[in-house]
């Protein structure tokens, strides 16, 4: 476990915590700085350079927002299935951190993409809401997110936690091809790929840079939102350690006068 | 070492199989799954009478009559079939001749369909309205024909350049 050991892949050495936390300290100011700019330079691409669609006017701008979150919605699940996997396969250290910090962001980037739908939905389509295949399935996507929330929050001993909520994601993963080819497979009224699909994307480049640029953005602030999580979920994790090893110590120091003294009490009840 | 490759051949296998299964299910599901039924989907029988359904395709070139008020009719076809559609409301922006639309209602005994809703549909295709005008002036324009502008052409900057 020394540091120099030469034939260690990167997600071995980053299982020391203590070198995660160093490292992810050097990595963060980079990364809100890169998000910043790239949101920044994508948002005045989308609305000072972009033209507008020829269909749907300028009623087109919400995608820039829309589409990357729909990205990450599906991104930030692959991300916990492929944490859970390392949790329960390799037992990496970090993987449950990750997969645990992954969640709210995940389930924040899906309800950014559901609402910013709705609200493109009602001008384009004439509704907020219609079940068909893709919006359904994406929906299905957040209740997932809350539902590895709710299964974590919901057992007291945390690795039992991670593991279960580890099993629930690997079975959970089954949606991201659904929601991929919900397009493809059903007739909706979603539209089918734009961007990623055979024959190169459908969007005339002067649309589809400024898009590209956010989606970066958006990735980039992900990574760095994803990042600080895990930072914050190790420090609680050593606050934890320490708390018990401190209420530990004090139980040892004074073995017999507690239990007496709660022996004492109770009779006299 | 191979008990860890052990876990991970069971646990990827699961995965593995799962995701078939769910595909495989999803496959099943595929005519049932369906948010509208095209025309001829309606001719072939795949609705019963006076049930209640969406029906989808392409608003018909030149079937728009505009009644008193909101009324409208206009013919919603797939190239295969076409079938008259009634309404009464506001319609989406979106709606014209050639664009994609999933009304929603049943058909009476005339066999015309009295939709209570008009959904809009567009396809994936994005451009701005220069390129658009540059590709009809081109003749590559086959937006309206099959509801897809121009979908096998590559759009590229090319088509934005010089018509």
């Amino acid at each position: 476990m020394s540091a120099q050991q030469p034939n260690q892949t990167i997600t071995q050495r980053l299982a020391n915590p203590t070198r995660f936390m160093a490292l992810s300290a050097t990595l963060l100011p980079w990364l809100w700085g890169a998000a910043a700019i790239l949101i920044a330079y994508g948002l005045f691409l989308a609305f000072f350079r972009a033209p507008p669609d020829y269909q749907q006017g300028e009623t087109v701008k919400i995608m820039f927002i829309h589409v990357p979150s729909a990205w990450l919605a599906m991104g930030g699940y692959l991300l916990i299935a492929i944490s859970s996997f390392g949790l329960l396969v390799f037992r990496h250290p970090l993987a449950d951190v990750s997969a645990k910090a992954a969640a709210p962001l995940g389930a924040t980037f899906t309800a950014l993409a559901l609402i910013t739908g709705s609200l493109w939905g009602k001008p384009m389509w004439g509704t907020y809401w219609v079940w068909d295949a893709r919006l359904t399935s994406v929906l299905i996507l957040f209740f997932l997110y809350l539902g590895l929330m709710a299964l974590r929050s919901s057992i007291e001993e945390e690795t039992l936690a991670a593991k279960l909520t580890a099993i629930l994601a690997l079975v959970g993963v089954t949606i991201l091809p659904i929601i991929k080819f919900s397009v493809d497979w059903w007739n909706t009224l979603h539209q089918p790929a734009s961007v990623v699909r055979l024959g190169g994307a459908a969007i005339h480049p002067s649309i589809l840079v400024p898009l590209l640029v956010m989606a970066a953005g958006f990735t980039v602030l992900f990574v760095a939102m994803h990042m600080k999580a895990m930072r914050n979920e190790i420090m609680r994790r050593r606050i934890k350690a320490m708390t018990m090893a401190e209420i530990e110590r004090q139980s040892m120091a004074a073995p017999v006068s507690a239990p007496a003294s709660a022996s004492v009490s109770g009779k006299a009840t | 070492m191979t008990r860890k490759q052990r876990r991970g051949i069971m646990i990827g296998g699961g995965v593995i199989v799962l995701m078939i299964a769910g595909l495989l299910v999803m496959t099943a599901l595929r005519d049932t799954i369906v948010f509208f039924h095209t025309p001829s989907d309606v001719k072939a029988g795949k609705v019963k009478d006076g049930q209640r359904f969406r029906l989808g395709g392409l608003v018909l070139e030149g079937s728009i009559k505009r009644g008193g008020g909101t009324d409208v009719g206009f013919s919603v076809t797939d190239k295969g079939s076409t079938i008259e559609v009634t309404y009464r409301g506001v319609l989406p922006d979106l709606f014209r001749e050639g664009q994609g639309v999933v009304t929603e209602g049943r058909i009476d005994q005339g066999g015309v369909f009295r939709a209570d809703t008009v959904l809009a549909k567009h396809d994936e295709t994005y451009m701005p309205p220069e390129v658009a005008k540059a590709l009809k002036e081109q003749g590559l324009w086959q937006h309206g024909k099959d509801g897809q502008a121009v979908k096998d052409q590559p759009i590229t900057a090319k088509g934005a350049g010089k018509p």
